[in-house]
C-alpha cells in the first residue's frame, strides 16, 4: 500500500472517531430520501423518521419504545364527561428552534395548535394547498374531517378540540406524525416573503433536533436544539447518510461510516451478532400479516371450512421459509406489543388429518381457490409469493387445489376490496397509534367491508363490542371489551393469522441508550455515543 | 458544414416531439393509479380518490393532459414532483450533476484505457497480450454490474480499507454546493483534505461504471485498427519507411477512429442506464436513482421529465458525435452522411 493510500484510507477510519471526539456526532445510514420536511404531507416511515421524530413535537408523545402515551408539548387534559371536547392544557417557554433561516420572537401558544390541525382541516385555510398536491393523506386516513367539528384557542396556552362523536384513540391519534406541531410565526414568515414551499424544505419544530441542510438523495444534517423543553440531546450532531441498499449499509456499519443500519439484510444477521463491535436488538413489530378469505362466499361462508383451512397451515414453514427467522406465528389479529392482546386465545392446531376431516364432514370435495400474492415486500411479509406457494402446498395436502394469482400493487389493493372477489388474499397491517381500534375496526370491522375489511366479514357481536370500546374512555373496559373481541374473531376465523414480524436493528457498539421504536421509526433523542 | 449541422438539428425536433409523446404514455402505459399507490394499505374512498385524481389533473382526457404537458415543456415547466412536491426541472437539475461528474471519470477511464488496450491488442494481434486484453474485455462485458460493485466494496473497502464504501465525500466535509460537482466544490470549499477525499469516493464508482464501456470501446477500437492495418495506404506508409508509431498514431488511428466514436457516442446511452444501478449500490444521489424511484410511485410528472430530459441529453451527445464525423471524415458532410 502506497505512503498516501495508507494517510487517506487512516484519515478516512478516524473520519468517525475524529467526528465524535469533537462533537458527539451520530451517523444514521438510512435506507431512502425523504419525500418532505411537513410530516403531515406524506405517509411513509423514512420522512417521519428525517422529520417529525426528530424535529417537531406533537401535543402527547408516545413514551420512547412503547406505545403509552404520555404528556408532549400538552402537559394536561381534559375529556368532557360527553367525550365531544377535549382541552388540551399547553406546556409554557417551549422555545422553536433558532436557525440561519428563522428566529423565533415568541415561545410556543396555542396559535401553533389552532394553525398546525387548522391548515389540514380546512379547505379554505390559506396554508390548505400551500403546496403542488398537498393531500394530508394520514389526517384524512385516520377519518380527521368526519371527526373533529372545530379547533379553538381558549386563552395562549389552552386549546379546545371538538369532536363530532365520542372517540376514545383520538388522544393516541393526536400523537401520530401528522399531528406535529408547527410553527405559526415562521409560516407567516414565508407566506410574507412568498417563499410558502419552504414549510416543507426548511422545517422549524421545537423538537429535540434542529434542521441544519438536507443534500438531496445524499445527506441530511440536524444539531441538537439547544433549548430542548426535555433537556439537550445527549449527541451533538445527527447525520442521516443516505444508503439505500442493504449490504452497502452493512459494509458501511462495518467500516464505522455509520453507527447505525435500520433494516440490515436477514442474510448479514448471523455476521452480525458474531462481530464484537457491533450489537443487534430485536423486537416484534407493530404489524399482522394474515389471509382474509372471502367470508361472503361459499365454502368460505361456513366456519368449518375456514377452521379446516386454518389448520392445514404449516407457520413454522412459513417462518423458516418466507420471515428466514425473523417472524412469530400469529394468532390474534393484533401484535403482541399492542394493549389489549389477548393471551389467552388458542392458536387452530397444524392438523393436516384433522382439517381434511372437518372440510369432508363440510361437504367441501375437490375444493379450487385462488390465494392472491401481493407484489411487494412488506415488514408482515417478506415474500407473498413464497408464502403462497408454501400455502398452495399445505392446501394440496387436505386436496385443496390453489391458483397462485397476483396484481400490480395499486390494481391488487384495489381489486382484493371487492366484495365479490374470488379466493383468499395475503395482506397485512402496521399499526399508526398503538390503539387497538387501528387494526379491529379499520381491518374487521362492519363499516370496513368493500374496503379494508378483506375478509367481508361483518359479525354483530364483535362489531358491538369494538365499537362500544372506541366510546368508552376507562382503559381497563376498554381493555376486556377488546380481548372479548379477540375471543369471537378466533372464534369465527375469517383470517388465517399468520406471522408478526421480527424487526432487527443493527448498531455499533458506542450506541447505547438506544430503544426499539414498536411504530418502526428510528428517534435518537435519548441515544448516546460512548 | 453549416448546413450539414442545420440538417442534422433539423432532425432533432420531430425525434424531440416523438420522445415527448413516448415519454407521456409510457408512464401512463404502465398498470398503477399514483394516487392508490400514495394510499397504500390504508385506502382511500372512491370519493377521496376522485377528489385527489381530480387535484392532479388525471381525471381530464388525455389529450388535454397531453397538450398541458406539451405546452408547460415550450415554456421550461415540467410540472411539480407528486411525492416531494418540488419542480421537476429542480429536481433533476440538482442531481444531475452528481450523474454527470460520475459519468464524465467513467468515461475518461474508459475512453483512455479502452482505447490504448484496442490499439495494443491489435498491433500484438493473437499474441498472449491480445488474448488477455480481449478476454478480460468479454468479462467485464458480461459482469452484472451490481454484483461486480459489491465485490469491489467488499475487497476495496471492506478487506482492504483503501477506498470509502460509499457517498461522494467524507460526512466530516459539510460545504454548501456551489457547481454541484463535489470535486470543483471541494476545492472552493477550501476545506483540507476535502478534495481527496471526493476522489477517493469517485474511484469504486467509476470503475463499475466504466468497466461495461471499457470493454465495448476496446473491442471496437482493436477490430477497427485492424481492419485498417489491412488497407494499401497502410501497407504503403510502412514500404515508405515510416516509424511504427508514426503509422499507427497518424494514418491508422484517424481511420479507425469512426467506428470507435460512434461506439462511444453510444456509449452515453449505456453509462446513463449503467448510472441507475451504480447510484444505487454506491449511495450516489444522482438522476439514474431518482429515475426509478419514481417509476416506482408512478410520479407521473418526475417519470414523464426525466426520461424526456434524459433522452435530450442523449439527442444532444449524438449530434455532436455527428459533427465529429464531419470533422474527422470530409467525405460525410460533403455527401450529407
Amino acid at each position: 500500500m502506497k505512503p498516501t493510500k495508507l494517510l487517506m484510507s487512516a484519515l478516512l477510519a478516524t473520519t468517525m472517531m475524529v467526528a465524535s471526539a469533537q462533537a458527539k456526532t451520530l451517523v444514521f445510514c438510512s435506507e431512502g430520501s425523504p419525500e418532505g420536511f411537513d410530516a403531515a404531507l406524506y405517509t411513509s416511515g423514512t420522512t417521519f423518521d428525517a422529520s417529525s421524530r426528530h424535529i417537531y413535537n406533537k401535543l402527547v408523545e408516545f413514551e420512547r419504545g412503547t406505545t403509552t402515551i404520555g404528556p408532549g408539548l400538552a402537559e394536561s387534559w381534559s375529556v368532557s364527561d360527553d367525550g365531544l371536547e377535549y382541552t388540551f392544557m399547553l406546556r409554557k417557554g417551549v422555545k422553536f428552534h433558532t436557525t440561519d433561516f428563522f428566529t423565533p420572537t415568541r415561545d410556543f401558544n396555542a396559535d401553533d395548535v389552532v394553525f398546525s390541525f387548522k391548515r389540514q382541516l380546512d379547505k379554505d385555510h390559506a396554508w390548505n394547498a400551500y403546496t403542488a398536491g398537498a393531500a394530508w393523506e394520514y389526517f384524512n386516513g385516520m377519518s380527521m374531517p368526519s371527526l373533529l367539528k372545530d379547533i379553538v384557542k381558549v386563552d395562549d396556552y389552552t386549546v379546545k378540540f371538538m369532536l363530532t362523536r365520542p372517540e376514545a384513540p383520538m388522544i393516541a391519534n393526536l400523537g401520530m406524525d401528522f399531528a406535529s406541531i408547527m410553527s405559526k410565526e415562521y409560516a407567516d414568515q414565508l407566506d410574507a416573503a412568498g417563499k410558502k414551499d419552504d414549510l416543507n424544505q426548511k422545517p422549524v419544530g421545537t423538537g429535540p433536533f434542529k434542521f441544519i441542510a438536507y443534500q438531496k438523495d445524499a445527506v441530511i444534517r440536524y444539531k441538537a436544539h439547544d433549548a430542548y423543553w426535555a433537556g439537550k440531546a445527549a449527541i451533538d450532531d445527527l447525520v442521516f447518510a443516505i444508503t439505500p441498499d442493504a449490504a452497502v449499509r452493512h459494509q458501511r456499519l462495518l467500516a464505522g461510516e455509520c453507527h447505525f443500519n435500520p433494516y440490515p439484510n436477514p442474510a448479514d444477521l448471523e455476521a452480525i451478532k458474531k462481530d464484537d463491535s457491533l450489537k443487534l436488538p430485536e423486537q416484534e413489530g407493530l404489524n399482522v400479516g394474515y389471509m382474509a378469505y372471502n367470508t361472503t362466499i361459499a365454502p368460505f361462508d361456513n366456519v368449518n371450512v375456514r377452521k379446516a383451512l386454518n389448520m392445514a397451515i404449516n407457520k413454522q414453514a412459513i417462518l423458516d421459509a418466507v420471515f428466514q427467522g425473523a417472524g412469530k406465528a400469529a394468532k390474534n389479529p393484533i401484535p403482541p406489543t399492542i394493549w389489549s392482546y389477548n393471551e389467552a386465545t388458542v392458536d387452530d392446531p397444524y392438523d393436516p388429518a384433522a382439517s381434511r376431516k372437518m372440510l369432508e364432514e363440510a361437504g367441501v370435495k375437490d375444493l379450487k381457490m385462488e390465494i392472491w400474492a401481493m407484489p411487494v415486500q412488506r415488514p408482515y411479509n417478506p415474500n407473498a409469493r413464497r408464502m403462497a406457494e408454501l400455502l398452495q402446498a399445505d392446501f394440496k395436502d387436505v386436496g385443496v387445489d390453489v391458483t397462485i394469482v397476483t396484481y400490480e400493487w395499486g390494481e391488487y389493493l384495489k381489486r382484493s376490496k371487492a366484495k365479490d372477489r374470488a379466493g383468499a388474499v395475503l395482506l397485512g397491517w402496521t399499526g399508526d397509534n398503538g390503539d387497538p381500534d387501528n387494526f379491529l375496526a379499520v381491518l374487521l370491522g362492519c363499516d370496513a367491508v368493500g374496503g379494508s375489511n378483506r375478509a367481508q366479514w361483518c359479525n354483530k357481536e364483535f362489531d358491538d363490542l369494538i365499537k362500544k370500546a372506541k366510546t368508552v374512555s376507562d382503559m381497563g373496559e376498554r381493555t376486556k371489551l377488546y380481548e372479548e373481541a379477540q375471543i369471537v374473531f378466533k372464534r369465527e376465523a375469517p383470517w388465517a393469522t399468520i406471522a408478526h414480524s421480527i424487526v432487527f436493528k443493527a448498531m455499533r457498539n458506542e450506541v447505547t441508550g438506544y430503544k426499539i421504536d414498536p411504530f418502526g421509526g428510528h428517534n435518537f433523542y435519548g441515544v448516546d455515543i460512548k | 458544414m453549416l448546413l450539414y449541422f442545420l440538417r442534422r438539428f433539423g432532425l432533432l425536433l420531430p425525434t424531440f416531439f416523438g420522445v415527448t409523446i413516448a415519454a407521456f404514455s409510457f408512464i401512463r402505459l404502465l398498470p398503477g393509479d399514483p394516487v392508490l399507490l400514495m394510499a397504500g394499505e390504508r385506502g382511500l374512498s372512491p370519493e377521496r380518490h376522485a377528489e385527489l385524481l381530480h387535484q392532479f389533473g388525471f381525471d381530464r382526457p388525455l389529450w388535454e393532459q397531453f397538450f398541458d404537458y406539451f405546452l408547460g415543456i415550450l415554456q421550461g415547466d415540467l410540472g411539480h414532483s407528486l411525492i416531494t412536491k418540488k419542480p421537476v426541472l429542480e429536481e433533476f437539475f440538482t442531481l444531475f450533476p452528481a450523474t454527470l461528474e460520475l459519468s464524465i471519470c467513467a468515461m475518461i477511464f474508459a475512453v483512455t484505457l479502452g482505447i490504448s488496450a484496442g490499439i495494443f491488442a491489435a498491433v500484438k494481434r493473437g499474441t498472449w497480450y491480445d488474448q488477455t486484453v480481449m478476454g478480460t474485455a468479454l468479462i467485464g462485458y458480461s459482469m452484472p454490474i451490481f454484483w461486480w460493485g459489491l465485490l469491489l466494496i467488499i475487497l476495496f473497502s471492506g478487506i482492504l480499507g483503501w477506498t470509502p464504501v460509499s457517498g461522494r465525500i467524507s460526512l466530516i466535509y459539510f460545504f454548501p454546493q456551489v457547481t454541484g460537482f463535489m470535486l470543483i466544490d471541494s476545492v472552493l470549499s477550501g476545506q483540507k483534505g476535502a478534495f481527496s477525499s471526493a476522489v477517493s469516493h469517485l474511484i469504486l464508482p467509476t470503475i463499475v461504471l466504466g468497466t461495461i464501456p471499457l470493454a465495448v470501446i476496446a473491442r471496437q477500437t482493436r477490430s477497427a485498427v485492424l481492419e485498417v492495418l489491412g488497407e494499401d495506404y497502410v501497407r504503403t506508409a510502412r514500404a515508405k519507411g515510416l516509424s511504427p508509431l508514426r503509422v499507427v498514431g497518424v494514418h491508422v488511428l484517424r481511420n479507425a477512429m469512426i467506428p470507435v466514436i460512434t461506439t462511444i457516442g453510444l456509449q452515453v446511452g449505456v453509462l446513463l442506464g449503467g448510472a441507475i444501478l451504480t447510484e444505487t449500490i454506491f449511495s450516489w444521489p444522482g438522476i439514474g436513482k431518482w429515475m426509478v424511484d419514481s417509476i416506482f410511485r408512478r410520479d407521473y410528472p418526475s417519470v414523464q421529465g426525466g426520461l424526456l430530459l434524459i433522452a435530450a441529453i442523449v439527442m444532444i451527445v449524438n449530434l455532436i458525435v455527428d459533427l465529429l464525423y464531419g470533422l474527422i471524415n470530409p467525405k460525410i458532410r460533403h455527401t450529407g452522411g
